[in-house]
């Protein structure tokens, strides 16, 4: 059977990794290309690498990274931040992402998932979903709202419906990022993973709020999510990608262990 | 000069497969040129998509011609995953008529559990049923990158080198003669990935299933 997934995700700000708290107020805490070396070297199943600033004038040292890092990191690599168009997509495919995540631009307009699917295969198409919770309401029944630019701006979207609709359009797979636990360290919001995993045939990656294992095996089990991404856990130091994967698998998870 | 060639028929990124290979020391060129994947020294037959567009590719190239006369050459050859696939007689996809390289067919996943995504994609074991030159090194637990919704079924059970379990089993590497073929990404896979490349880098192309030679 398959191994749920440990991911990685490295923010990347004018050529810095970078870690943001409820996306505001980032931080620089080193070079992406060494981290995402040691991570491979340490047993990480998939890296995502996310361009938080996505400017078109910056769009080169993205694609320069994603070279560095595909040139040496042999397992899947999944990069986004900025992607608008189908040649944004085959442009990172190139310089050696396998798969490519959009966000805001497909809410903004739907169509891109559909085109990206036709061009580069739907199960390289990552839907990035940045989730803020809600009171329930007519236009979002789950209580989920979609939001973008970095969770500044609200869209009216229900989560759920998004997620569904996505899948309809060609996504291959879900990154489901709740704002609320983004950075918090307090843990994925379990109930909003389930939800969404519970409502595709799609692997979903749970994101946001990961602080100790336990939260991992959590979001693994009881959020049903197909994977589990990480990032201020490992990026300083607190723990390391085998010793996570060493975690789970003695509680139980099916994980890849040798590499 | 014959050198090692990946072959280029417009079905995915192939600088992945190439980077792995020079990862391994195995200096392997990206060509769509019929004449250069037939006088190959070795051939990798990578791809991605769906396999009538890939098959419309190859027949308008020359390379349907070109595969055919590498393999019945001796050169060594390596399939992975839609290279593999159309390598078969037939694939299930879109019902598409193959290369024929391989005597077999290719299904689609029919899983019963509706919990089970299809397709299958992740990391999962591979296990070696049969020894091969390719595969030797792999060992129990090591896991390969998958992404796929149709599978190999070769129409010999000789020809099944390693199988992987979703649901049920299946063949996940099969090989015959100077052909190998493998499902997962091995270039994706990590150091148990690349390792299979380095191995192919180095085979003679020679492989007779012991069935065959035991009588």
């Amino acid at each position: 059977m398959l191994s749920k997934r440990l991911i990685a995700c490295l923010d990347v700000r004018e050529g810095k990794l970078a870690k943001s708290v409820r996306f505001v107020d980032t931080q620089d805490i080193g070079d992406p290309v060494e981290k995402a070396r040691e991570y491979y070297a340490d047993g990480l199943d998939e890296l995502v690498f996310y361009d938080i600033t996505a400017s078109s004038d910056k769009r080169r040292i993205l694609l320069e990274f994603v070279e560095a890092v595909a040139a040496e990191v042999f397992i899947p690599l999944s990069v986004g931040g900025g992607v608008r168009s189908v040649s944004d997509a085959t442009d990172l495919r190139l310089a050696g992402a396998e798969k490519i995540n959009v966000n805001s631009a497909a809410v903004q307009r739907p169509d891109l998932i559909s085109e990206c699917a036709h061009a580069i295969g739907a199960q390289n198409v990552v839907l990035s979903m940045d989730v803020l919770r809600v009171p329930v309401s007519d236009a979002t029944p789950s209580g989920y709202e979609i939001v973008i630019n970095g969770g500044r701006t609200r869209m009216g979207v229900d989560a759920l419906a998004w997620a569904q609709r996505g899948e309809e359009l060609g996504a291959g797979e879900l990154v489901v990022n709740s704002i609320d636990a983004d950075g918090t360290r307090e843990g994925y919001e379990l109930n909003l993973t389930r939800l969404i995993a519970d409502a595709v045939r799609i692997p979903v990656i749970a994101s946001g709020g990961a602080g100790v294992p336990e939260h991992l095996h959590a979001v693994l089990t009881e959020g049903h999510a197909d994977a589990a991404l990480v990032a201020s856990m490992v990026h300083f130091g607190d723990y390391t990608c085998s010793g996570l994967k060493r975690y789970l698998h003695a509680q139980g998870v099916k994980m890849r262990m040798r590499w | 000069m014959a050198r090692s060639v990946i072959v280029d028929y417009d079905a995915g990124n192939l600088r992945s497969v190439q980077r792995a290979c020079r990862e391994v020391g195995l200096d392997a060129v990206i060509s769509s040129d019929p004449q250069v994947v037939a006088r190959a020294e070795r051939v990798i037959f990578p791809g991605v998509g769906q396999a009538g567009s890939a098959m419309v590719t190859l027949r308008r190239t020359g390379l349907d011609v070109a595969l055919r006369h590498a393999i019945d050459a001796g050169t060594p050859m390596l399939g992975i995953c839609l290279g593999l696939q159309i390598s078969l007689e037939r694939s299930e996809e879109g019902d598409t008529a193959c290369l024929g390289l391989m005597p077999g067919r290719v299904r689609r996943f029919a899983l019963d559990d509706p919990r089970l995504k299809v397709p299958h994609m992740g990391w999962n074991e591979v296990r070696v049923v049969q020894p091969h030159p390719v595969l030797d090194g792999i060992e129990a637990g090591d896991e390969f990158y998958f992404v796929h919704a149709y599978y190999p079924d070769p129409a010999t059970t000789a020809a099944v080198l390693a199988v992987a379990d979703y649901e049920r089993e299946f063949c996940c590497a099969l090989g015959l003669g100077n052909y190998v073929g493998v499902q997962f990404h091995t270039e994706k896979s990590g150091r148990v990935g690349l390792d299979l490349i380095a191995r192919f880098a180095a085979w003679d192309g020679r492989f007779q299933p012991p069935q065959e030679t035991a009588c």
